[in-house]
């Protein structure tokens, strides 16, 4: 399978301070990848590189093409959405307004117009709170929103920043197996980010673990999960 | 008899009311898009009225001259973005407003080595004729400026509200990073505003210039009352600039008649003591929200 997504010798500072140390990694097309480690261990930066939120060092292909020093809103437009830490959403606007600006690039109207019933299939509660502003959800129903924004954008590769973050674990369980559904039905390639090992290993079919900036194992997600020794030494459970 | 005054004043309150509400429009379009609070708002309206009045001298028809100048007024709104305010975008708030007293400077001082400082006369598009509807006259002028700035602030509403370009131009200014992930260009956001807040200045402009004829220094007080607006309003509501606007025109217009001491001398006071009691009893306005800032 060819890689949608290939990064190689990445290097973010924030100001005098390095975050990253020459990061590598790849997501395969209609994969899925997870970015595991702990507090600070520079998950949620490497994000931002890839989509352009902080300039990096180093090369980010996407399809083939370098996408390191793009514009963010140009990369957005090549079909990379970000689910940022946090959500991200326009606290102010609606519900359908948030939607609505997710599918801000695309010119096929009709299209979109399906996208968002689409959405709201997917997300039934979205649709009964189409008209609510954003900023009176739940945390959950502001995940989902967040993520259902990403999807009007109609990407093919979707980055997820700690989906789990301060949900509930029925509300995690059902956003992951949306997250796995897009997946398998739309083949969108999917980069998680997670600190809940158990979960990410579950969904992804490759793993990286990430220490102080730094890839120090890397590997098939079954196989990661399987290991004794790894969970003990590096995901402490 | 005392009735029939008291309608005259507040129509014509409501009209220069209208040219406060557009130009207060214009200041919080800008301020919730860059935090910026634009002093050159009015001097970029009077700029944009000479530029009229030069195409009324060439020949122009009113109409074609007043849409002419919307364009030129909307082009040069984005240039003075992409031009002046980009390059200090982020800067603390003394530099923004150095950078805007500067422009208004500029824009003060080539108007008047262009046109000179002579007051001209500024044509309105409405007869001259007053209508009188029962006892109670009105100036066309008047109503014609209640119209015309009713539609202008209807389209903006519509613009902003129901189409996908005004609702990008809402999430640039509201959240700039999460604009980004969207594909929108906030930087093309931020000078779309800036258009459109010096097309709404210049509306304002060549509305009020029949009344208080064309000079460099004719916006001075003008765009006072629309801070006062704003103020009243709450400088973070577009609505509430929009209601402070037409207060204003009518309080002040009051104010002026009933209260002896006033008269037309002490009527710029009046917006100043709107803006002094808004901000001492409520500081976000009619409208507005309070700041939150994290620090």
């Amino acid at each position: 399978m060819a890689a949608i997504l290939e990064v190689e010798g990445l290097h973010v500072a924030y100001g005098a301070t390095p975050v990253l140390h020459g990061v590598g990694f790849t997501v395969e097309a209609r994969g899925i990848t997870t970015i595991l480690g702990a507090n600070g261990a520079g998950k949620t930066t490497t994000l931002r590189a890839v989509s352009g939120m902080v300039p990096p060092v180093g090369t980010v292909r996407f399809d083939g093409r370098r996408i390191d020093g793009r514009a963010s809103e140009d990369i957005a437009r090549l079909g990379i959405a970000h689910v940022p830490e946090g959500r991200g959403t326009f606290v102010g606007f609606t519900v359908e307004e948030n939607l609505r600006l997710g599918a801000y690039v695309r010119r096929d109207r009709v299209a979109v117009g399906h996208d968002l019933e689409r959405v709201y299939a997917h997300f039934p509660i979205l649709g009964a709170r189409r008209r609510q502003a954003a900023g009176t959800l739940s945390g959950g129903e502001q995940q989902m929103l967040a993520l259902a924004r990403a999807l009007m954008l109609r990407p093919r590769l979707l980055l997820l920043d700690e989906p789990s973050l301060g949900l509930a674990p029925i509300v995690v369980q059902e956003i992951f197996r949306i997250v796995r559904a897009i997946n398998e039905r739309d083949g969108v390639s999917v980069l998680l980010v997670e600190q809940n090992a158990t979960l990410a290993l579950g969904l992804a079919d490759r793993a990286y673990l990430l220490e102080t900036g730094r890839v120090v194992l890397a590997g098939p997600a079954d196989e990661i999960q399987r290991d004794d020794a790894i969970r003990r030494a590096y995901l402490g459970y | 008899m005392a009735i029939d005054t008291f309608f005259q004043q507040v129509v014509s309150g409501l009209a220069t009311g209208g040219i406060y509400a557009s130009l207060a429009l214009a200041l919080v379009m800008i301020y919730q898009a860059t935090e910026i609070v634009n002093f050159a708002q009015g001097e970029m309206a009077m700029f944009s009225t000479y530029l009229a009045w030069s195409m009324l001298n060439a020949g122009l028809p009113y109409w074609a001259a007043f849409f002419g100048t919307l364009v030129v007024a909307f082009l040069g709104g984005l240039l003075i973005e992409r031009v002046v305010v980009r390059p200090v975008e982020g800067q603390p708030v003394l530099t923004l407003v150095i950078v805007c007293i500067g422009l208004l400077v500029i824009l003060n001082s080539l108007a008047g080595w262009i046109y000179s400082y002579v007051i001209q006369p500024f044509p309105s598009p409405f007869p001259r004729t007053p209508i009188r509807i029962g006892k109670v006259v009105f100036g066309q002028h008047d109503l014609g400026v209640i119209v015309v700035t009713l539609v202008l602030l209807c389209l903006l509403f519509v613009f902003f509200r129901y189409t996908t370009l005004g609702l990008a131009m809402r999430a640039a200014a509201q959240n700039p990073g999460s604009s980004r992930l969207c594909g929108i260009r906030v930087g093309g956001m931020l000078a779309l505003g800036w258009g459109l807040a010096a097309l709404v200045g210049a509306v304002a402009g060549m509305l009020i210039a029949p009344v208080i004829f064309l000079e460099p220094n004719m916006m001075g007080g003008i765009l006072i009352y629309a801070f006062a607006a704003a103020t009243l309003g709450g400088i973070t509501s577009p609505f509430g600039a929009v209601v402070g606007g037409f207060l204003v025109g009518v309080i002040e217009n009051l104010a002026g008649t009933y209260i002896p001491f006033i008269g037309t001398e002490l009527k710029l006071t009046v917006a100043l003591m709107i803006i002094v009691v808004v901000l001492l009893v409520r500081p976000s306005g009619l409208f507005g929200h309070a700041v939150v800032r994290r620090v």
